[in-house]
């Protein structure tokens, strides 16, 4: 991992960075480009986040940790994320976790040890109307039941 | 050209991430085939409220309301409907019982709704603003530049009684004049409060989806009243498509000039700019996204000073949530005492509420102050599930409370809500059957709550932490007779003493649990059993010795496996080795498998 090239970063990138230093508050706008680029916050590009707007990377540290939207690893090739708003825990979000488990041998908060999968648990993505509901690399599938995930993640399972 | 029909495309979230995409696509592309383009105009519009229904596609002017429309359904729709001019009935939206499509003013669904907040939901393009100017649009920015002076604006509020509708129902046109009253700042900032952290409502993601100009203009209303220059737009980054309509809809604004400078040729001046939440609840708190916004960490800040005289960078700022500013265009233009004249003597106008859970109808409804929560559960939402017995609903999210069969006749409204413990909140209503059990429900919303703890302040960290500890005793059937009376004192002192309303108000949905649901509570700490099946260390599976036929079905599905007995014997669960997966109760096709 530690050979893979993540700076210089993209021009797209520099470019909103240096446009965003103009503005007061920047920074958590900046944070979320990055993770956009990347799928996550990497040392090396939040040292060089810190340098570009003249913040301490301590502060950063701070502000992404704080919030549950940011994360510091690097997260799976294909991002399951299963809403455990209050409407999708009624309708069984918390066994489509552990169906998920079963199938891939992963938690909430974890990776599976082949790096294909990760998995989180979100707050509401406001389609409640269809819980329990998740969604795959940005993807929303609603109404989903534990005997259909494993055909769910088929395509993506065999797509290397 | 004059366009016969009309086929509206639902491009709300719930419709959009199924299929309504390539339902628009496709309407268009058979247009096309069959030579019609010129006969149908087929547009993207917000969300119609029936989510559970969706994807959906209402064709005017014949007003045929289709639903659950897949992406393959869209060459008959038109080679039939456009074409031919007859329905495709099979895609009619029927109601239970009935063979027939009714009107869609019939429907059980619309019938006893109003909408003000949704007025352009489901009926214009969210992308194009010309639709909204076309439905009245921009017009109460225009009244209010021209005719009305800042004092006029305030007071048409004030008649309106208008109360914010992100949660705790502070009178609209106080705050308002508040922040209008400070003088000899640099600047003031209005800011839209879209940070929707209740986890089961998506009442403001809808509004903006379906009509962000609306939410615009009112700002733009209140910075003229306030004297600002600036706006910001807080929303959840889980909110992509409202975050691309309101970025459409600002350049839109800006190019008419209805954004910018020198806003309809007078020298009123405001701009806006979107800030995203990154995943925070606290964060809806005002202070909280105030910090935020300012590119902190989101941790609330003690009040006073209020926002009203230090808010962003130390200016005076106003803050509203989506709903509160959605309703103000229509005051302006029809008037206070119109709005007044709507709801209860307590809470004037309308409330969209997220229906969601154990409800036929999930989805978005808007209905007057006032109306009862039998109307909301019934007459709107078509009942519970699977005939199920209605148990409880909860209003006001992980700060709220819960309602039971016995407050089914109240009228919904501010003051009525909180004498029940529980509270309006921001509109999420989510419904529970029989099935549910309220200590876990209780447990997951502390849970929420304990995880959503900034930590600053310790009745909140602490006594959060041992409140869930208490309730997950319960669910685990180690509760003691003490931990019962630790309750009270806890909540007490988080009531008191938390800074923000998070601490506040986290007791409620345990408190209401005490209120209500005693009994069932009892049961967990008395007898160690969950009368509703769900907490899993309390259910217990046997087998019923006299009805098993011994078809070894259950022994072949445990993962454990702990069933024996041989071929047409009766089996037996090693209760020690059980997981209690529920498979055996599931898979017995002979209703041998007993939970209790
Ligand atoms: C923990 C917490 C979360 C809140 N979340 C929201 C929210 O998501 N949306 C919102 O509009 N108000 C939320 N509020 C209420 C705001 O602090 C504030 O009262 C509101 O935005 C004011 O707007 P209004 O007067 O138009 O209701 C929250 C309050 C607390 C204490
Ligand atoms: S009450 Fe809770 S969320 Fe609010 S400031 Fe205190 S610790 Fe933070
Ligand atoms: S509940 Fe699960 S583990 Fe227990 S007996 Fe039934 S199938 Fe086996
Ligand atoms: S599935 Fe039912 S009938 Fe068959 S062996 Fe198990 S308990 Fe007996
Ligand atoms: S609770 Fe899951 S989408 Fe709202
Ligand atoms: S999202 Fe389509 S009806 Fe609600």
């Amino acid at each position: 991992m530690a050979d893979e090239k993540l700076l210089p970063m993209s021009e797209g990138l520099v470019a909103f960075i240096t446009e965003w230093k103009k503005k007061p508050g920047n920074l958590i706008m900046v944070l979320h480009k990055v993770q956009e680029e990347y799928g996550y916050i990497a040392s090396e590009v939040a040292i060089e986040v810190s340098r570009m707007l003249e913040v301490p990377l301590a502060k950063i540290y701070g502000v992404a940790t704080f919030y549950h939207l940011f994360t510091l690893k690097k997260p799976g090739k294909n991002k399951i994320a299963v809403c455990m708003g209050t409407a999708c825990y009624l309708k069984g979000a918390q066994d489509l976790l552990d169906e998920l488990d079963t199938i891939l041998d992963c938690k909430a908060g974890e990776k599976t040890a082949d790096d294909m999968f990760s998995i989180t648990g979100v707050r509401c993505i406001g389609c409640c109307g269809l819980a329990p509901v998740l969604t795959i690399n940005g993807k929303v599938y609603g109404n989903v039941k534990t005997d259909q995930l494993a055909d769910l993640l088929a395509p993506f399972q065999n797509a290397k | 050209m004059a366009y016969k029909n009309f086929a509206l495309v639902c491009a709300g979230t719930g419709c959009h991430s199924t299929d309504g995409q390539e339902i628009y696509d496709n309407l268009i592309a058979s247009a096309e085939k069959h030579g019609v383009s010129g006969d149908v105009q087929v547009v993207k519009t917000g969300c119609f409220g029936f989510c559970e229904q969706g994807p959906i596609v209402k064709v005017l002017p014949e007003e045929s309301f289709y639903v659950k429309v897949k992406a393959s359904d869209a060459e008959e729709i038109i080679a039939e409907h456009i074409v031919k001019g007859r329905a495709v009935d099979r895609l009619l939206y029927k109601e239970p019982g009935s063979k027939t499509a009714g009107k869609i003013e019939d429907m059980g669904f619309y019938q006893k709704q109003l909408r003000i907040v949704l007025r352009n939901c489901g009926l214009i393009n969210p992308e194009n603003i010309e639709e909204y100017i076309a439905r009245e649009g921009y017009q109460a920015l225009g009244k209010v530049l021209t005719e009305m002076s800042r004092e006029d604006v305030i007071n048409e509020l004030k008649t309106s009684a208008l109360r914010g509708r992100g949660g705790a129902g502070f009178p609209t046109w106080m705050k308002w004049n508040f922040t209008k009253q400070i003088d000899g700042v640099d600047k003031k900032f209005v800011v839209c409060n879209a940070d929707e952290g209740d986890p089961g409502a998506y009442m403001d993601r809808s509004t903006l989806e379906g009509d962000p100009h609306s939410v615009m203009e009112a700002m733009a209303i209140a910075a003229y009243t306030i004297g600002a220059t600036q706006g910001y737009i807080y929303i959840r980054a889980e909110y992509p498509l409202a975050i691309e309509r309101l970025e459409i809809a600002m350049k839109q604004a800006r190019e008419f000039g209805l954004l910018g400078d020198n806003i309809l040729g007078t020298d009123f001046s405001f701009d806006i700019e979107i800030r995203l939440g990154a995943g925070a609840f606290v964060c809806g708190e005002e202070t909280a996204l105030l910090a935020s916004i300012e590119g902190e960490r989101g941790i609330p800040r003690p009040r006073p000073p209020f926002p009203a005289v230090k808010g962003l960078w130390g200016r005076p700022t106003l803050i509203n949530n989506v709903e509160t500013f959605a309703n103000i265009p229509m005051i302006i233009l029809k008037g206070g005492a119109w709005f007044a004249s709507i709801g209860t003597a307590d809470s004037k106008g309308t409330k969209v509420f997220a229906l969601t859970g154990k409800i036929n109808n999930s989805g978005l409804i808007e209905v007057p102050m006032g109306t009862t929560l039998r109307e909301i559960i019934y007459d709107i939402g078509g009942g519970i599930p699977n005939g199920k017995k209605f148990k409880a609903v909860q209003s006001g999210g992980p700060s709220g409370g819960m309602l039971t069969a016995e407050h089914l006749d109240t009228p919904i409204d501010y003051a009525g809500l909180q004498a029940l413990g529980s509270m309006m909140g921001s509109g999420g209503l989510i419904v529970m059957d029989e099935d549910d059990c309220i200590v876990d429900v209780v447990r997951f919303y502390l849970e929420f709550a304990v995880d959503e703890s900034c930590g600053k302040c310790s009745p909140c960290r602490i006594g959060g932490r041992k409140l869930l500890n208490i309730v997950e005793r319960m669910t685990a059937g180690t509760a003691t007779e003490k931990d019962l009376e630790n309750i009270e004192e806890i909540s007490d002192a988080m009531k008191k003493a938390s800074l923000c309303g998070l601490g506040q108000t986290t007791p409620n949905p345990t408190l209401s649990l005490i209120r209500y649901f005693k009994d069932e509570m009892l049961a967990h700490v008395h007898d160690s059993s969950c009368p509703a099946g769900k907490c899993k260390d309390l259910v217990k599976y046997t087998i019923d010795a006299e009805k098993c036929i011994g078809c070894t079905l259950c022994a072949r599905r445990c993962p454990v496996p702990c069933i024996s007995g041989g071929k047409r014997e009766a089996h037996v669960i090693d209760q020690d080795a059980c997981i209690k997966c529920g498979e055996c109760y599931t898979a017995c096709k002979f209703d041998a498998v007993k939970k209790g």
